[in-house]
């Protein structure tokens, strides 16, 4: 049954085509203010990631604005939201780069939807700064683009050390099936033999699954002296309540991806014991008051708190840093992409949320060591490990 | 031998959750032929409903489990009456799409009103698991297998025993021969998909303190239990726990003996092997034997 | 079903569909040759991506009347297929093209084989069994695909001494390809083929009486439609120059069917449309990405509840009613 009458279709399509090709005209925006783009996975499975990475963007810009502006200029946060879909974040991107025109990108969130977007950003001449933690990103070194998050070669590393130091010989692991515990995986199997230690067992699940005790109950036949999780919230919360529930008594590590208050809450008494790398923002109160990092940390969880009446999270330290280093480059650039991003690669010994960074043209990750600290947690609370 | 228990414990687990789901959409589709693709979604409203409702809001768990079976209820009722009723020709490409745009509108509102974090809920009871030659089952778990096996029971005596249950399924035999009879079609329909929605939340209920509950729980859940009520046979609701549980199992052996990677295929190609080979599932029903 | 078969003669008809794509193609160089901006080329060649797969799974959904809930299995096996050996085995993207259609064609006959004997809500499922499956494949064979880290490195197109990694070349390259997929589309449409798939739609078992061959037909437009969603996929790839599995799993098959359910089923315009809208929308819904989910589900129901045969059809037939009215 196909329509042949000339009417309608031919003139709808020709304009629907004219319409798509031509969109709403961007409005023409003052010639002052600085536009930077920002690109989270707010909704979507990385939310947890996303969300407080787009809120504190958005409130760093408005401090920056009520203080002035970058060199009298003022910002403009323009964010899309990737859905943590690698699709979406392409259309985003090319928004922000070839539309809205932006000076410079914050985020992505997750690494696949940035790794879609490196090209881009690359041909385009801007330069981005990632929130993502893949090692893939900054390795090789692209000129244009960095990451303010730890990598998690230097989460494993954190917890092989700490293993090593209690003597265990043999892990059993568990990951999740996504790019973040696939990630950890590949980093966790790397570095066993330096560390001395074997892995027993390498199993995986699902983030959505209900129930984990049959991967753990095969990696206890293999009689591992610690057992590593690695994944995003809920699933640990689970393994974590599986453990408790076959009684296991051997020591159980968990990743970056967990450091966060829900993951106790989610997990409840199940998480006694269990310990884990994090930024130094979820213990920013034991920290020393002789660490730099301490008035940085304490400044941005208060503002946070009282803007958003929420309990800071870990990720979302990723886009402060990553907007304080802009800031800092866009000084005396007057708006010069290249200029940018020189300044942001010259950048060192800047004191953020996640750490010291030292940036270079080797290094545009800019992280040490001191990136991460190791925390048990006790009586429904974390408490760091030395 | 003990590993090979707590795989057979871990897939009770899984299965008693895949079976109460696979229940409630049996259900459904005996009454009305329709597959409600939304179920999952359902299920996910009775969880959060429980959290919004026990946890944050403290209500004692029975007056909260009450409260939430009917509003879940009372939502497939608007649900019925203006996505399925209106529709002028009930096409199954049609009716599918619906159903597929109600999960995805579902999910979308839950999204909105309850926010992205996945939210725990404690287990009805604070008894330890129970152990069984060195193998743990959850004691939850054994709620989840009680409250589906009740449920279960509970549909079979409706349909058996009562004369409305009786009616329902003579329209689901044929519609025209029970209008003669004088049943009220639309009536029944209505009423079926109250109660399948309903035990959807019943299941959301049971399983929120095992899973976390998130406003895109009901994703696997759902597919996973359309695959578990056809391994069971579409025609049998003791076919759907039965394959709910058969599905969990055979998860759980493949994770422990084969590999965990593959869990997730266990499920999608027991459904193609079961609609290749033998449609009407394991416990393939006569037309009278269907409740 | 409504719908007035308006009669008109043959050359009439013929002069109408001559007009409507000399329109369109002239719409699409003269795109092609002022719009400057990338993003806005960006969109477009997206677009030109989503309407290679509508008019698959329309002859499919539309003409032949199945269901298939499974569809970016297809898409993904085209674009994996590529990225791999453009990616990992340094072969020519070209030669990759070939062997990944190739690759869709074969696995959509192995599978169409026994999963079109069923019917109704169990093709449904078994199209969405068969899509899962093939998205964890993807998932978890992380050696060959690398998994949901996703495949990087994927080559920009390029033949001879043209270049296609320029956003206005490769927005060329992928509308004249959608023009003569439209144009196949069409002859099929047209030929007895077509006429068969529409016979099998309105009722099976009646075209089985008069001789049809359902399943060798149902079968035929399967392994089409699959054939042109892995071309989709190798442009996708080639185009995006990083893949993962996100992109291919159930949220991407009811996009695809979302597609050709709103322009309206049976219809290559429709399919257009189709595919023209939910490219766009998501767009326009930017700053309302929070809701995007809610508006998607409310259309996908109200489209189908008051105008199942699609937007397109329902519009005309408001138009036409609206007509009607005016003349009385």
């Amino acid at each position: 049954m196909i329509r042949t009458s000339i009417t309608g279709p031919i003139a709808r399509m020709a304009a629907i085509l004219l319409a798509a090709a031509l969109l709403i005209a961007p409005a023409a925006s003052a010639a002052d203010t600085y536009k930077i783009g920002g690109l989270f996975s707010s909704t979507g499975r990385a939310s947890f990631l996303g969300d407080p990475e787009k809120k504190t963007m958005e409130m760093v810009v408005e401090a920056i604005n009520a203080g002035g502006g970058i060199d009298g200029h003022m910002i403009e946060a323009i964010i899309y939201d990737t859905e943590g879909d690698p699709g979406k974040a392409v259309s985003g991107v090319n928004k922000l780069l070839h539309k809205d025109r932006v000076l410079a990108i914050v985020g992505p969130s997750t690494t696949p939807t940035t790794l879609a977007v490196i090209s881009f950003a690359q041909k385009a001449r801007v330069p981005l700064i990632s929130c993502a933690a893949g090692i893939k990103i900054t390795t090789p070194v692209k000129p244009w683009i960095f990451k303010t998050a730890q990598s998690d070669v230097l989460a494993v590393a954190a917890v092989y050390r700490k293993m090593k130091a209690e003597g265990v010989k043999s892990v059993g692991i568990l990951t999740v099936a996504n790019a973040f515990g696939e990630s950890g995986r590949t980093q966790l199997l790397d570095q066993a033999k330096a560390n001395g230690i074997e892995v027993a067992r390498a199993e995986s699940f699902g983030a959505k699954d209900t129930d984990m005790t049959a991967q753990l109950t095969k990696i206890r036949t293999a009689n591992p002296d610690a057992i590593v999780c690695w994944g995003t919230n809920p699933g640990p919360a689970v393994v974590a309540k599986n453990a408790a529930q076959l009684k296991l008594t051997i020591p159980i590590y968990q990743s970056h991806g967990v450091a966060s208050p829900k993951f106790i809450e989610l997990a409840g008494p199940a998480s006694e014991k269990m310990r884990l790398p994090t930024g130094k923002i979820l213990v920013h109160e034991l920290l020393d008051d002789s660490d730099p990092q301490k008035a940085v940390l304490a400044s941005y969880v208060a503002d946070y708190e009282k803007t958003y009446q929420m309990p800071v999270s870990g990720f979302g330290g990723y886009a402060y840093d990553a907007m304080r280093i802009l800031e800092k480059a866009l000084a005396g650039t007057n708006g010069d992409r290249k200029k940018l991003r020189d300044n942001i690669e010259n950048l060192t010994g800047y004191v953020g949320t996640t750490g010291t960074f030292n940036f270079s043209a080797s290094d545009h990750n800019g992280l040490g060591e001191d990136a991460f600290v190791m925390v048990e947690i006790k009586d429904g609370t974390w408490q760091v490990l030395h | 031998m003990q590993e090979i228990l707590q795989y057979l414990f871990s897939g009770i687990t899984s299965g008693a959750i895949y079976a109460i789901i696979a229940v409630g959409l049996c259900l459904l589709y005996n009454s009305t032929e329709l597959i409600n693709f939304a179920h999952g979604e359902f299920v996910m409203l009775g969880a959060m409903g429980l959290v919004t409702l026990w946890v944050h809001c403290e209500l004692p768990l029975p007056v909260a489990f009450v409260i939430t079976v009917a509003g879940v209820s009372l939502f497939g009722l608007v649900f019925e009456r203006f996505a399925i009723r209106t529709v002028k020709t009930p096409d199954p490409i049609v009716l599918v799409i619906i159903t597929v745009g109600a999960s995805i509108l579902m999910r979308g509102g839950a999204m909105l009103i309850w926010g992205k974090d996945p939210m725990g809920t404690p287990t009805f009871t604070d008894l330890p698991p129970l152990e069984l030659g060195g193998a743990m089952l959850l004691f939850q778990s054994v709620w989840i297998l009680l409250a589906a096996l009740v449920l279960c029971l509970a549909l079979h005596l409706f349909f058996t025993r009562t004369l409305r249950g009786k009616a329902m399924a003579a329209c689901a035999i044929s519609r025209k021969a029970a209008w003669l009879a004088g049943i009220p079609a639309e009536g029944m329909i209505l009423l079926s998909f109250m109660m399948s929605t309903g035990a959807g939340a019943v299941a959301g209920i049971f399983i929120a303190p095992v899973t976390m509950s998130s406003y895109d729980m009901g994703t696997m859940l759902g597919l996973k239990g359309f695959c578990a009520a056809m391994i069971g046979g579409l025609g049998s609701l003791w076919g759907a726990l039965a394959g709910g549980f058969l599905l969990g199992i055979l998860e759980a052996m493949g994770v422990g003996l084969v590999s965990s990677g593959l869990k997730d295929a266990v499920a999608f190609l027991l459904l193609l092997l079961i609609l290749y080979v033998r449609p009407g599932g394991l416990f393939r029903a006569t037309e009278a034997a269907r409740f | 079903m409504t719908g007035n078969h308006t009669a008109e003669s043959a050359t009439a008809g013929k002069t109408a569909t001559v007009i409507r794509y000399a329109v369109l193609f002239t719409v699409v160089l003269m795109a092609g040759a002022f719009v400057e901006n990338p993003y806005y080329l960006q969109v477009l060649t997206f677009i030109g991506l989503n309407v290679i797969l509508a008019l698959g799974l329309n002859l499919l959904m539309g003409y032949a009347g199945q269901i298939s809930l499974g569809h970016a299995a297809f898409y993904g096996i085209g674009a994996y297929g590529t990225g791999i050996l453009t990616a990992n085995y340094g072969i020519s993207p070209w030669a990759a093209l070939i062997l990944a259609v190739l690759l869709a064609v074969i696995i959509a006959y192995l599978v169409g084989v026994p999963t079109l004997k069923l019917s109704g809500y169990y093709l449904g499922m078994g199209t969405l069994g068969f899509g899962m499956i093939v998205h964890i494949l993807i998932r978890e064979w992380a050696s060959v695909t690398g998994g949901a880290s996703g495949l990087v490195g994927i080559p920009s197109l390029s033949l001879g001494a043209i270049s296609f990694e320029s956003p206005r070349n490769y927005y060329l390259l992928v509308w004249f390809t959608v023009l003569a997929v439209i144009e196949i589309c069409r002859r099929i449409v047209c030929s007895r083929m077509g006429r068969a798939l529409r016979s099998i739609h309105d009722s099976e078992n009646a075209s089985r009486a008069v001789g049809v061959n359902t399943s060798d037909l149902k079968l035929k437009v399967f392994v089409l439609s699959a054939a042109l969603a892995a071309l989709a996929g190798f442009f996708y790839a080639h185009f995006v120059s990083f893949i993962s599995p996100e992109s291919f799993g159930f949220i991407a098959s009811v996009r695809m069917v979302t597609m050709v359910v709103i322009g309206g089923m049976a219809s290559i315009w429709g399919a257009l449309f189709g595919a023209v809208l939910l490219t766009v929308l998501p767009e326009v819904l930017h700053s309302f990405a929070d809701f995007e989910m809610v508006v998607y589900g409310m259309i996908l129901i109200t489209v189908m509840i008051f105008m199942p045969q699609g937007l397109t059809r329902g519009v005309i037939d408001i138009y036409e009613r609206s007509k009607k009215g005016k003349l009385q």
